[in-house]
């Protein structure tokens, strides 16, 4: 591991409304770390995921990133075109919802390869063995691969969206409730994945949840908002071990055991 | 311009003079940058949307009194569309018409290219019906210009992945897309996948009208125009295994004609002016 940062974020703020959005929001992200964002609905989570990927202009604050070649770039300096750029080399971004970061319209194959078009691959039968190779590595049925992903399950098509980001090789993923909205047995599998993918690959991920379970399997450290504000940062298992701050205490405790 | 011949109460060419100003300073800024599709405002005309009315006001715009004007709908000279296109242009311009390709200076075409190759004083205007290329992956008229904008055109081979998929070639056949002078990706209109390679420095100058959605492109003389296609499933054109029932042709492009109730059919040139002139000189129409 590289001790220089990946993404230096510094006093980001993006307010809507006194207390809508996210505001002084600072922390830096190493290589191949994963970094869980949590918080209530409304604390300002996504908002801030969404500054940090180049999809929403900050108020204030800067976000620098280091590029595969070492410069450092400021996130919000770069033009539209070198940000798209990022966001579909470098990057990757999975919604919450699949149909989001999905085109339904077309196939699961024409869906992984997407990527790979756009950054100028021009061989049917190499995106072809790249769309098999990544169906089989999220666990999705090969002889699906020219089914659209409306046929598809939810889980599936989260598993989909994943293999979408995934196969241009990002190092870094922004994650928005990958988990959400699935039952209980999908989640867990989908979890197992993603964790194994992020080893193998040495993903940088910053995941944005509200489920503090998926926060403590897959995040080696925390960052809790409220209200817009950052309330406590530090490693997942102290921050939820031993939480300091009232609101984290409330959140830690008002998880259900069965 | 000549006011002779045309019909009392109307301008020459139906638009007026600074309608037709309006129409060539999009269509400079069009040539300008090849396959850009320039917004104008688009007039009502005399006919339904769809039925040519931006490929006439493109030819409004341009022709003038000295114009020998040609009129061909899926490359016949003698469909309704083509009829009362060119009846119209007639009637409100008095120029000359013709239907033979090397004779006309100004050609208005729906859905073809003219098989005889074109030359360096001819112009070839198409009717577009929907000039946005992206239009059926992204339907978001913002998204798609910012796409252009940003050369993000990886969107374009989904849709040519989809047919390798599915039919296991490259199954588009017409308004099959097309990258102009390396840059913009531009529909060409429904023209068969055929006459793509014809629009690849082509020695005539290209206007696109489509009148609903008000937009204007062209392609300048000798300009590049490349198919899109995947290096291991190469862009190709239609083939027959018939010829033209009437003149023989093997290579031009054929339309299939039901002969009776029966299951007959016959392949014939869809360009009737090509087929016509193959006959002459086959001695077989005087």
């Amino acid at each position: 591991m590289t001790a220089k940062p990946l993404l230096q974020v510094r006093d980001v703020t993006k307010l809507y409304a006194a207390g809508k959005g996210c505001a002084n929001v600072s922390f830096d992200l190493y290589p191949g770390e994963v970094l869980g964002i949590v918080g209530e609905s409304g604390s300002g989570k996504s908002t801030l995921l969404s500054c940090l990927s180049a999809r929403l202009a900050p108020d204030q604050g800067s976000i620098h990133y280091v590029n595969a070649e070492g410069e450092q770039l400021d996130l919000y300096g770069l033009s539209e075109s070198r940000q798209r750029l990022l966001q579909r080399t470098e990057w990757g971004i999975v919604h919450q919802h699949a149909r989001d970061g999905l085109r339904m319209g077309v196939s699961g194959g024409a869906n992984i390869g997407e990527r790979l078009m756009a950054t100028g691959e021009r061989h049917y039968g190499d995106l072809r063995a790249t769309a098999e190779r990544w169906m089989a590595d999220v666990e999705l049925d090969i002889d699906r691969i020219d089914d659209k992903p409306t046929t598809y399950s939810g889980g599936m098509q989260q598993r989909l969206q994943i293999a979408r980001n995934l196969v241009t090789h990002p190092r870094l993923v922004f994650m928005d409730e990958p988990a959400g909205g699935l039952d209980v047995s999908v989640q867990a599998r989908l979890l197992d994945l993603l964790r194994r993918l992020v080893t193998e690959l040495g993903l940088a991920v910053v995941i944005v949840t509200h489920d503090l379970a998926v926060a403590r399997l897959l995040a080696q450290r925390l960052i809790v908002m409220r209200r817009g504000q950052v309330v406590e940062t530090g490693l997942t298992d102290q921050v939820l071990d031993d939480p300091q701050h009232a609101y984290t205490q409330l959140l830690v405790s008002s998880v259900l055991t069965p | 311009m000549s006011a002779d011949n045309i019909r009392a109460g109307y301008n020459f060419a139906y638009l007026d003079e600074q309608t037709k100003r309006m129409i060539r300073r999009a269509l400079l800024k069009a040539v300008a940058i090849p396959g850009y599709q320039v917004p104008f405002g688009g007039r009502e005309m005399p006919m339904p949307y769809g039925w040519g009315t931006g490929g006439m006001q493109v030819t409004a715009a341009i022709i003038g009194a000295d114009d020998c004007l040609k009129v061909i709908d899926q490359g016949a000279d003698d469909t309704t569309n083509a009829v009362s296109i060119r009846a119209f242009f007639r009637d409100l311009t008095g120029v000359a018409t013709t239907e033979r390709t090397e004779e006309a200076s100004l050609i208005q075409t729906r859905h073809r290219i003219p098989e005889k190759a074109l030359k360096e004083d001819q112009i070839l205007v198409y009717q577009v019906p929907i000039p946005e290329p992206l239009r059926f992956i992204e339907p978001s008229e913002v998204e798609t210009r910012k796409m252009h904008e940003l050369e993000d055109y990886g969107v374009m081979h989904i849709k040519l992945y989809e047919d390798i998929a599915q039919f296991g070639h490259i199954a588009t056949s017409y308004a099959y897309p097309v990258r102009v002078n390396g840059r913009y990706v531009m529909d060409p209109s429904p023209i068969p996948k055929f006459d793509n390679p014809k629009m690849h420095q082509s020695p005539a100058l290209q206007l696109f009208g489509a009148g609903r959605e008000k937009r204007i492109y062209a392609i300048p003389p000798y300009t590049d125009v490349r198919s899109l296609d995947f290096e291991d499933h190469p862009f190709e054109v239609q083939r027959w295994e018939a010829s033209c029932a009437i003149c023989g042709s093997r290579d031009s492009f054929l339309d299939e004609v039901i002969m009776d109730d029966k299951g007959g059919h016959e392949f014939i040139c869809s360009d009737t002016d090509y087929c016509r002139t193959r006959m002459a000189e086959q001695g077989e129409i005087a």
